[in-house]
């Protein structure tokens, strides 16, 4: 830009120079051929003839010369919009916040659904678990996964993982950190390479192979200060020995396990892991060349049958799942980005509709001065650049506005992300206005700037331009203006309409959710979970007296009124299930699968749950006592219908003597998953019967939750200070931190600031049309006054216009509304898409504030003083 | 502005051909200045054609736009410096289309202007 200035100005002055030479000459000349020097200059320059015509005449030879016609047209274009500066800080104001809005949103579409995982070719992998009929993706075991490997022909390599936690003995104590075991081609098939050291490799995830590590690139900085001399170093993980072997890329992310720092392999042993029916493993694999999902999935779901056909015990009603990898990892957020893009693009239409029709009251307004300019020369091209350098102008200022706040925006919503949910969404990091939202950006801006220079130019028409002079276009030619502009408000006061349904049924969705039963207290309750070395408290009796322990010491703190275990922690997600059979009953193999929770005999009364029938355990309830369970109303309801469960006796498939245990309660539904899951059958056996060295101590506190960690803390490591102690957590921040949660707040608060702010824009809009339409109709209504009107007809008059703009609107907007609730009716919890009491209460809202806004041009019309309204003009 | 630029353009387009076509001439038989070159142009043509300086400039900065003349800077014993304007190669090509073209023209009019001349001879 600079540069095109600089090189016109040093043109500008040669061509000066060059005709003043030829200037010069032409009076030496005349000179020569006897005048005097003073009138020799005259005559050269009269000869010459006018300087500033040539010179004009020859700058429109060098080309550019619609750049000094753009330059015009913009500092004409500016001061246009600077004369009237109401309508020109609507429209950028209006603009910019629809953009704003939009590009937000869309930059989070962007970094989790539209970037490609950060793998070799994302497209083609995909997860692969097992399936069952509680569970459509529960886990793999790992026998299955050996013979799924080995079976099947459409991957080029399968692999698994599964979450784990280490206990590590640093110079300031023994800490917990996080780590994930996988199989040995894990990171080959992700395509990722190691920054240092090696890459896992084959067979080094059997039990006969060395324990190796991988650290992630924050574990290497947060544990080692990013030394490279750790490769080959040994580290004790869990009081285990392993051989550091690499550190993983600064930029690997794997969402499923964002936190983990320490990457072994599966080193399968144990009784779990060797067991067919104990599932804790996930799967990852790459499609093979060709390989569609849908067949992948076919041959898997093939090979599922096949080995419950071969082990009926535990592979009965195993199925399988493949789904690419990204739906894996934002499958759930997908929904709600996409339904708060669509509310955003909704704001946006409502925005541009909105500038468009200012657009329209502005062309009328200057009506005049186009046919003036026009008949002063102007050609219908220029006048037409015209009106699109200032919508260009328009629309430059306020996408430049919109991108800002964008910006401000997408750093405000990731502040409010929970940062729980944040570390499982690495794809969030380095969020910004990127390429991708850029050209986004530009996108917008140009189908903007194409609506806003296209609005007035369809009001151009030549012969317009000559009516607009003689000034009679009062009566017919507002007409169909009115009509057009009317429509927009309708579409306007539409598209608010389902913004504001949309706001009402998340909302309502969100309190239904805050105020499920989850069958608990959840105030004042503090959840830390304990690590136990396995070589000091691998026995039963050890982990129990650990366990007995820990609860004495903490419910002598001040501030403790009382203290439960839990092998898992209410709202910490289903699963760890068990699959039960009945004493007495014709059992043809089938897997009555519940929920398995093992929990002190406190633990109810800690969390205020409800008992409804029976007693709860005590806690000399251990291995010298007979077995003893408690259940669930649900699994009261679905297993023993119309039956008393109490003293009824379960175990396991085989009914194993010692797996046999007695019911002797019934509790009310305690919500194991999720807020917005369903309530599982669930099985309560006794912890002093069914130890860990890993559990859950849940302390009902009598004062703030927070000032009571750094006391368990102490308290627990004063038993052993070799005991991990970790996840930190208050459970009514659990609750609103939670994913169900946040989605359903975040949904609701957005789109209800996009409902509020559509509002206020479609009632501006139609604000604008009904005080438009008054103003034009002044005289008409000054002679149907002077005719002898009342005000009070007038008065119906404008209002009766509104009413039915309103009226349209409303109803166009209630059939898109449902429509527009039926496809986000996943997101919905507890409303219906139809909800009529959201729709009556949106409606109401709307017709309210549309006629308030009506109103006050109703009543300058209706002060209209007769004499006054003929004379103007 | 805009009906300023129509009118400049009709006006010129009779003058154009034959302007373009004087000056590359001119040019042909040696690189000038624009005074020298208008000088030319008047003394050549027995004082007839006065080159309109409104048009000169316009058109040498135009041609030279195009590429069949090229201008530089030279200081002259005189004075001032001087823009010396000179033939490309590529002009050379373009005198010899605008030159066959006026040959055509002329004959043309020719043919126009003395009818009976050809009806005669055959």
């Amino acid at each position: 830009m600079r540069f095109l200035f600089r090189w016109r100005k040093r043109r500008n002055e040669e061509l000066n120079e060059e005709i003043q030479g030829h200037l010069e000459l032409a009076a030496r000349e005349n000179m020569e051929s006897g005048l005097p020097p003073k009138d020799a200059q005259t005559a050269a320059r009269h000869e010459f003839g006018s300087v500033a015509l040539a010179e004009e005449v020859t700058r429109d030879m060098w080309g550019g010369r619609w750049f000094a016609d753009l330059l015009q047209d913009v500092r004409y274009g500016l001061r246009m919009l600077r004369k009237s500066p109401g309508f020109t800080t609507v429209a950028v104001l209006t603009l910019a916040l629809g953009m704003g809005a939009t590009l937000a949103i869309f930059a989070f579409v962007d970094a989790a659904l539209i970037k490609p995982l950060p793998y070799e070719d994302p497209n083609r992998l995909v997860g692969v678990t097992e399936s069952i009929a509680m569970f459509p993706r529960a886990n793999l075991s790992y026998p299955d996964y050996l013979d799924w490997k080995r079976l099947n022909s459409v991957f080029s390599s399968m692999d698994v993982w599964t979450g784990t936690g280490f206990l590590l003995v640093t110079p300031s104590g023994t800490q917990t950190a996080l780590g994930a075991r996988v199989s040995d081609g894990f990171f080959r098939t992700l395509g990722i390479t190691p920054k240092l050291g090696r890459n896992f490799v084959s067979g080094e995830d059997l039990l006969a192979a060395p324990r190796t590590v991988m650290l992630s690139y924050e574990g290497w900085q947060k544990w080692f200060g990013g030394r490279t001399d750790v490769l080959g170093q040994a580290i004790t993980l869990s009081g285990d020995s392993y051989t550091i072997i690499g550190v993983l890329p600064r930029d690997f992310q794997f969402a499923p396990r964002a936190e983990a720092e320490f990457w072994t392999t599966l080193h399968a042993s144990g009784s779990c892991d060797l067991k067919r029916s104990c599932h804790t493993l996930d799967g990852i694999a790459r499609l093979r060349d060709g390989i569609s999902v849908p067949r992948a999935l076919a041959d898997m779901k093939s090979i599922a049958a096949q080995l419950e056909k071969e082990y009926p015990d535990s592979n009965r009603g195993q199925g399988a799942s493949v789904m690419p990898l990204s739906d894996v990892i934002v499958g759930d957020i997908r929904p709600i980005l996409l339904v708060l893009l669509g509310g955003a693009a909704l704001l946006l239409l409502i925005a541009c509709v909105n500038v468009s029709s200012l657009l329209l009251v502005r062309s009328e307004i200057r009506k005049r001065e186009i046919a003036v300019r026009h008949a002063l020369g102007a050609s219908s091209r220029r006048l037409v650049r015209q009106f699109v350098t200032e919508g260009l102008l328009l629309v430059a200022i306020g996408s430049t506005l919109g991108l800002l706040s964008a910006q401000w925006a997408m750093q405000l919503l990731m502040r409010l992300i929970p940062a729980g949910l944040m570390a499982g969404m690495p794809f969030l990091q380095g969020l910004g206005l990127n390429f991708h939202v850029l050209s986004f950006a530009c996108g917008v801006s140009l189908l903007a700037a194409a609506v806003f220079s296209f609005t007035p130019v369809s009001r151009l028409s030549l012969s317009e331009m000559r009516e607009g002079l003689t000034e009679g276009g009062r009566g017919s030619a507002g007409t169909l203006w009115r009509r057009f502009s009317s429509n927009l408000v309708v579409v306007e006061l539409a598209t608010a309409m389902v913004l504001l349904v949309g706001a009402g049924l998340l909302g309502k969705s969100f309190y239904r959710l805050l105020h499920v039963n989850i069958g608990f207290r959840p105030d004042h309750l503090a959840l830390v979970y304990v690590v136990a070395p396995e070589a000091r408290y691998g026995k039963d009796e050890q982990a129990v007296a650990l366990a007995r322990q820990v609860v004495s010491r903490i419910s002598n703190l001040p501030g403790v009124k009382s203290v439960g275990i839990a092998s898992r922690v209410p709202l910490s997600g289903n699963g760890n299930t068990d699959w039960i059979r009945f004493v007495g009953r014709s059992y043809h193999g089938e897997h009555n699968e519940v929920n398995q929770r093992n929990v002190s005999s406190a633990y109810f009364t800690t969390l205020q749950a409800k008992l409804l029938r029976g007693r709860y355990f005590v806690d000399t309830e251990d291995a010298l006592k007979p077995n003893v369970a408690i259940i669930n109303q649900k699994l009261a309801r679905v297993y023993f219908p119309g039956e008393d469960p109490i003293g009824k006796r379960i175990g396991d498939d085989d009914l194993t003597p010692k797996s046999v245990k007695e019911i002797i309660g019934i509790v009310d539904d305690i919500n194991e998953g999720s807020l917005d899951s369903d309530v599982l059958p669930t099985v309560y056996y006794p912890f002093n019967q069914t130890p860990d060295t890993f559990f859950g101590v849940v302390v009902r506190t009598s004062q703030a939750e927070q000032s009571m960690f750094s006391t368990l803390d102490t308290t627990i490591h004063q038993i052993d200070p070799d005991i991990g102690v970790g996840g930190q957590s208050i459970m009514t921040q659990r609750i609103d931190d939670s994913q169900s949660a946040y989605l359903h707040r975040s949904s609701a608060w957005l789109v209800g600031a996009f409902a509020t702010l559509a509002l206020l824009l479609g009632v501006l809009g139609l604000y604008g049309v009904i005080a438009y339409s008054v103003s034009q109709r002044t005289r008409e209504i000054g002679v149907r006054m002077a005719l002898g009107a009342q005000r009070k007809s007038v008065y119906q008059l404008i209002l009766g216009e509104a009413a039915r703009l309103i009226g349209a609107g409303i109803v166009v907007g209630l059939v898109c509304s449902v429509a527009a609730a039926r496809l986000v009716r996943g997101m919905l919890f507890g409303v219906q898409p139809g909800d009529i009491p959201t729709l009556a209460a949106v409606a109401a809202v709307l017709a309210v504030s549309a006629l308030v806004a009506s109103y006050i041009p109703a009543r300058r019309a209706m002060s209209v003083d007769p004499a006054v309204a003929l004379r103007y003009e | 502005m805009t009906p300023a630029k129509e009118k400049y353009q009709s006006r010129t387009e009779i003058l154009q051909g034959t302007l373009d076509m004087l000056i590359l001439q001119v040019l042909h038989w040696g690189p000038r200045h624009g005074y020298a070159l208008s000088k030319v142009i008047l003394t050549n043509s027995g004082e007839i054609l006065k080159v309109d300086t409104g048009s000169l400039y316009p058109a040498l900065h135009r041609l030279e736009r195009k590429g069949w003349i090229a201008a530089e800077w030279k200081a002259s014993e005189l004075g001032p410096r001087l823009r010396i304007y000179r033939l490309t190669k590529s002009g050379r090509k373009q005198l010899v289309v605008e030159r066959s073209r006026w040959a055509q023209v002329t004959e043309a009019i020719e043919g126009i202007l003395n009818p009976a001349k050809q009806e005669t001879e055959s």
